[in-house]
């Protein structure tokens, strides 16, 4: 049985952070990718403003996974691509791996394990999308995957249905390849991506953005041939007399990402119900010792150069992991917070500084962010801004704060 | 009165421009490169292309470009059209140019992946 000290199961940004980091570490490490190549969605993101925060550029998703693909090359890390983890069970020295590609069935041990396995789309049945099944219902990153990687259209004259980042970037990228993008449609009554993806891939194409609007049901037998879409109220629901039918041959999915977790669920970890990543504490060791999580698997980020920086923590971690007692509190957050990661600390490990990622849950203007142990107040930061696409980096030193296990750790945000 | 957003970074600004024929006052900007971005954007704007070029090869069959730096916005399609005409036959790395001075604008087309062959 092949035996390593760290496993790293991802080569996207995070994977390769990750195991960069643990090498550097002093961990002997291996990733494994189930993909042919090494990047993960990167390879498919060709439009630029990556790497804004990490290497001060603006460069497109391939040139940002081609910087860490060259430099894990270089730190001669071990890969295995094209190969699937079937199976991960703990045992009291670490794991025994199971994975299958074109060799056969391998099984591998590790000490630590790096789950970076990225995440998902939601799919139309995930949005109770009504009607016949038509082809020609795609997610945004099915099509991006037809036309950056195969070179192939996947509609001539399309819907888009929300609008997260993809749909956006998507409509974009559509129009310049002759498609015709009659709309995008936004449930919510404010739109769920970036403001520059709102200028630069709606406007600048003079492609409509309809709010408080979305697909009610789909038409067509064998490819799509219209959608009818209604005015919703607060409450999502469709507004009666409201609808209207739209002629297309597409509809395009861009609403929402869940982190991928299956391997993590089969290990016992504990997941947390608002980012659907695993509940982590600063390190971002999961509820199982020896588990680590990060990327978009921890929680959807929207900056790349995050994803990478918490690959990084993780990966130097694991290499770092020894079994030993955990004191564990927990850092709380009040409903102006749509989530705060890491969700624990460890008071036996707390560092020099911890890096909390977070989103409010609505749009909030003028607020401060305050950081309170038991009733007492130990940070607080103004913020102009805050808006839920955009997600937010704090680091906090706890180290200092005399934390005990019966310290109350809550974060407030007080609106002006 | 022109609200413009700023796409220099993630923060997107909200830039308010008043252009009174002489001069182009810019609020809003949380950095300098702000004020570049209206200006810019008020006189010429510019945006730089992403996109795919063909390939002859099976296993890689579009190559992802970028214009080396910002082309006028309004010729985009001018320059999509002429990229859609390329067919990639040799491998090229990330960074080495597929179309030099594309229709004169004195920009590169460039690579922005290293092809996988099987040759």
């Amino acid at each position: 049985m092949k035996q390593t000290d760290v496993i790293v199961i991802g080569g996207g940004p995070a994977g390769l952070a990750a195991a960069l980091a643990a090498q550097r570490g002093g961990a002997r490490t291996l990733l494994i990718e189930r993909e042919p190549r090494l990047g993960g969605i990167l390879k498919q993101c060709i439009h630029d403003g990556f790497g804004l925060v990490r290497f001060s550029e603006q460069l497109t998703g391939p040139e940002y996974a081609e910087r860490d693909i060259n430099a894990f090359k270089q730190a001669g890390i071990e890969a295995l691509t094209t190969t699937f983890v079937t199976r991960i069970k703990k045992t009291a020295a670490g794991f025994i791996l199971t994975a299958v590609n074109q060799t056969g069935v391998l099984k591998i041990t590790a000490k630590a394990l790096v789950l970076a396995t990225g995440c998902r789309e939601r799919t139309a049945r995930q949005v109770f999308i009504h009607g016949t099944r038509p082809a020609g219902i795609f997610t945004a990153g099915t099509a991006q995957h037809y036309i950056n990687l195969l070179g192939q259209m996947p509609a001539k004259k399309c819907v888009i249905l929300g609008s997260g980042d993809i749909g956006l970037i998507m409509a974009r990228r559509l129009t310049l390849e002759g498609a015709t993008v009659l709309g995008v449609y936004e449930a919510k009554a404010t739109p769920s991506g970036l403001t520059r993806n709102l200028y630069q891939c709606l406007h600048d194409f003079d492609i409509p953005l309809h709010l408080s609007q979305t697909v009610t049901r789909v038409y067509g037998e064998e490819r799509l041939t219209a959608v009818e879409v209604s005015t919703v109220d607060e409450n999502m629901q469709p507004v009666a007399g409201t609808s209207q039918k739209i002629d297309c041959d597409a509809l395009i999915l861009s609403v929402g990402l869940i982190p991928e977790n299956e391997l993590a669920i089969s290990l016992g970890v504990e997941l947390d119900p608002k980012t659907k990543g695993p509940i982590c504490n600063a390190t971002l060791m999961t509820s199982v010792d020896g588990v680590f999580s990060c990327g978009n698997a921890l929680h959807v980020n929207d900056l790349v150069d995050y994803v990478s920086e918490s690959g990084e923590l993780a990966g130097t971690a694991a290499a770092n992991f020894s079994h030993k007692q955990r004191a564990e509190i927990a850092l709380t957050a009040d409903p102006n917070f749509a989530y705060l990661v890491p969700q624990r600390l460890d008071l036996n490990d707390t560092g020099t500084k911890t890096i909390v990622y977070f989103r409010s849950q609505q749009v909030l203007k003028n607020c401060d962010l305050i950081v309170m142990v038991n009733e007492r107040e130990v940070l607080r930061k103004h913020y102009s801004h805050l808006r839920p696409p955009e997600m937010e980096r704090l680091e906090v030193d706890f180290a200092h704060l005399n934390l005990t296990a019966d310290s109350i750790l809550s974060f407030k945000m007080e609106v002006h | 009165m022109k609200a413009l957003i700023c796409i220099l970074c993630p923060n997107g600004c909200t830039l308010s421009v008043s252009d009174d024929q002489s001069e182009i006052a810019v609020a809003g900007q949380k950095c300098k490169r702000g004020l570049e971005f209206a200006i810019a954007e008020t006189t010429n704007p510019t945006r730089t292309l992403c996109t795919t070029v063909k390939t002859i090869f099976p296993e890689m069959p579009v190559l992802p470009v970028r214009s080396a730096t910002a082309i006028p916005k309004d010729r985009i399609f001018d320059v999509m059209t002429a990229i859609n005409q390329v067919m990639v036959t040799e491998a090229l790395g990330c960074g080495m140019p597929v179309i030099t001075d594309v229709l004169g604008l004195d920009i590169d087309i460039i690579a922005t992946a290293s092809m996988i062959t099987n040759q």
